[in-house]
């Protein structure tokens, strides 16, 4: 067992790490600054950062989850609002039923609740369905039933919404569009493919919400050390202090669950890897709705204006924290794992 | 990055899999039975003799200079063979290692590695808890010894010890920090005298206090320089925060073993509320596991520990205090019950004070981590 990053991920990091301090939002009001933005989106692309997941030589991806994990936490310790999780996503579901790489901008649609991949049934999906990350995509991909599998099918995407995340929009599915299958699908995807499409999917929202994590407490951190009342900073009141150090003995103990998540979606079977994947997503959800919860009160009055970054932080949280499901569907599927009760009544 | 065995740690932990299989005392919780403490030197020797304690430590002091994450491994199968944990002295072994001369070294630390000398840790007081500097019990120094008089409180396995390393004052002319020393005070002798407290659970092997009377300790038994005391006690802390230095995590793994093999035998007698909360015991298990895992690879990079041991204490008593919280749920308080649970979930509460309060340990982080500004 050694669980350090090699250099080369270290590396990836850092790379990651510079374009989103470059290019990242840095306040609320540049959220609209648009040249900004396509700044950041041409360095993503050129990056490559998105076509981690697709195939290499006979199926496997050109890198791991860990590789991929990396870049979801430092995109999301910068507030980047440019798609990263929805394409990897897509691209992440075209590999596993061996189809060609897409060639358009391209998403996933989940379920309403976000908690599963959309289904379309005779070639269409339910009202309500909701594709994430869906910044410049024009299609997402959901799933139909085929024999004791699924194929993977292509939807148009209407209108974005902007939603509860500032930085990463969803959009509506277009409803008069038909579903269609996404060519030269040469297996159909099983149960076991799905399972393994959401630890990569959970294991990458934990990244996100520890990079948020991060960010929020680098924020709050750095407003307590400035911010003075009664002629000290605020950051010297223990009451303050305690806040602040429960908000990163909770990052730390996410770190440290999320990592695993991110190595065991390639590495173990993937009823295993959902597993850790459920286990680290409940605890990242619950500790990153904290975190991002105390860096508003550290940030008083401020902290709860529109112009503070601290909501920013909070609400991608949110949106992660929904995604592939929240703390009680994955205390239930990490319940299910160690043959207790069904996770239902956990939704 | 992984997390699987290389074939030497895979080869280890099949030999270790195959001692249990003969070795296992199968002594009840630590957290809950006397038994167990009564059991203990017995079982510290057993595993030592077989090859598995102390692994990580050097050879010139009885250990097989092996990385630290073996002692992860030795955590896991213990779990989960529903062996007792590893004894839990590591800070002291710790602390006399970076502080002890090579004499020192030589005398002491094989007995406590080999179990064959027992140890306990004589730092707080009455009036010195969160203040530790505070300290009052006094060594005098007389020829070639010194004379001890004080009392120590919330002395883990004082009953049970030969030997204890005793802060106390040589200096009182200088800052409180400088005037303390460090010696390594033989137990049986008639000015000493130890009493058992018992705790809330009702344990009454675990924890005590010494009373010195003049007792004696040879000023060869100084551990580290006069003065040095304040320094070695803050070593000993910082290592007594890290789980694995415990062995915990193989507590708290076996612990919720126990609990989802009882939630599973009948699971129609146990709510949603009840089982939700087995379930953040097994998250939480889990994620400290999963921590160890990441300290103890830092480890090989050279990282020594700092301050993030408060960091990884916090996680630790979250771990303990969320499964101690399951154990109460599932158990329940009903006369009815076996109140084994009920001592777990009692005995955890114990965490969030030993080896510095969560509030001493939130401190560390926010001055010496976060950088923020001193209180």
């Amino acid at each position: 067992m050694d669980v350090r990053l090699s250099a080369v991920q270290q590396a990836l990091r850092e790379s990651v790490s510079i374009v989103v301090d470059r290019l990242g939002p840095r306040a609320v009001r540049q959220l609209d600054d648009l040249e900004r933005r396509e700044k950041l989106e041409a360095a993503i692309v050129a990056s490559g950062w998105r076509e981690l997941r697709s195939s290499e030589a006979e199926g496997a991806p050109l890198a791991s989850g860990v590789e991929s994990a990396i870049v979801a936490e430092e995109l999301g310790r910068g507030l980047a609002d440019a798609p990263f999780l929805g394409p990897t996503l897509a691209a992440e579901l075209r590999r596993l039923v061996d189809a060609p790489a897409s060639t358009a901008a391209e998403t996933v649609v989940l379920a309403p609740s976000l908690s599963e991949l959309a289904v379309a049934a005779d070639g269409v999906v339910a009202d309500g369905v909701v594709a994430i990350d869906a910044r410049g995509a024009d299609s997402g991909l959901v799933l139909t039933p085929r024999g004791d599998g699924f194929v993977v099918v292509a939807v148009a995407l209407a209108s974005l919404e902007v939603g509860v995340d500032l930085t990463r929009p969803c959009a509506v599915v277009d409803s008069a569009s038909a579903a269609v299958e996404v060519g030269h699908q040469s297996r159909l995807l099983s149960n076991g493919d799905v399972a393994r499409w959401t630890a990569l999917g959970l294991a990458l929202t934990c990244a996100d919400l520890v990079g948020i994590m991060r960010g929020a407490i680098e924020l709050s951190s750095g407003y307590a050390s400035s911010r003075r009342q009664f002629s000290r900073p605020i950051g010297s009141f223990q009451a303050v202090q305690h806040l602040l150090a429960d908000a990163l003995v909770l990052m730390e103990g996410s770190r440290s669950v999320a990592r695993h998540a991110a190595w065991a979606v390639d590495a173990l079977a993937p009823e295993e890897a959902l597993g850790a994947a459920a286990g680290a997503k409940a605890y990242c959800a619950r500790a990153a709705r904290s975190v991002c919860e105390t860096s508003i009160q550290v940030h008083g009055g401020v902290g709860n204006t529109w112009e503070c970054l601290a909501h920013v932080h909070l609400r991608r949280a949110l949106l992660s924290n929904e995604i592939l499901g929240g703390v009680g569907l994955n205390l239930g599927r990490v319940l299910t794992h160690h043959g207790i009760g069904g996770s239902n009544e956990f939704r | 990055m992984n997390f699987d065995d290389s074939p030497e740690e895979a080869a280890f932990r099949i030999r270790l899999r195959e001692w249990l299989e003969d070795n296992n005392p199968k002594l009840p919780a630590s957290s809950t039975d006397d038994d167990y403490w009564a059991g203990q030197r017995a079982w510290h020797q057993s595993l030592y003799d077989g090859g598995f304690f102390g692994t990580t430590w050097p050879k010139e002091i009885g250990g097989q200079g092996l990385p630290s994450v073996f002692d992860v491994m030795v955590d896991e199968e213990l779990a989960t063979a529903g062996a007792p944990p590893r004894p839990s002295l590591g800070y002291l072994v710790e602390g006399i290692l970076e502080h002890g001369s090579v004499e020192a070294q030589r005398r002491f630390l094989p007995g406590i590695v080999n179990g064959r000398e027992r140890w306990c840790q004589g730092f707080s007081e009455p009036d010195a808890g969160s203040d530790l500097a505070a300290l009052r019990t006094r060594a005098e120094l007389h020829g070639d010894e010194y004379i001890l008089t004080g009392h120590k409180i919330w002395t883990s396995y004082s009953d049970d010890a030969d030997w204890c390393l005793v802060l106390a004052r040589t200096d009182s002319e200088v800052a409180k920090h400088k005037g303390i020393s460090a010696f390594a005070v033989p137990m049986h002798q008639p000015e000493i005298e130890q009493r058992t407290l018992p705790m809330i659970n009702g344990i009454t092997k675990e924890f005590g206090e010494v009373l010195f009377d003049g007792a004696r300790v040879a000023a060869a038994n100084m551990i580290g320089e006069p003065g040095e005391g304040w320094s070695l006690a803050m070593t000993v802390v910082s290592h007594e925060r890290e789980p694995q230095q415990l062995g915990y995590a193989g507590r708290y793994k076996k612990l919720v073993k126990d609990l989802v093999e009882q939630v599973r035998t009948e699971p129609s007698r146990y709510g949603a509320e009840q089982i939700r909360d087995l379930g953040w015991a097994i998250v939480e298990a889990d994620m400290l596991r999963l921590h160890v895992c990441r300290r103890l690879s830092e480890r090989l990079d050279g990282v020594t520990h700092g301050p993030e041991g408060s960091i990884d204490k916090l996680l630790m008593t979250s771990t303990e205090q969320t499964v101690g919280n399951a154990a109460l749920s599932v158990g329940g308080i009903s006369p009815a019950d076996d109140d084994t649970w009920l001592k777990v979930y009692l005995y955890g509460r114990a965490q969030s004070v030993m080896g510095g309060t969560s509030q001493i340990q939130r401190n560390l982080v926010a001055e010496r981590i976060l950088l923020l500004p001193a209180s």
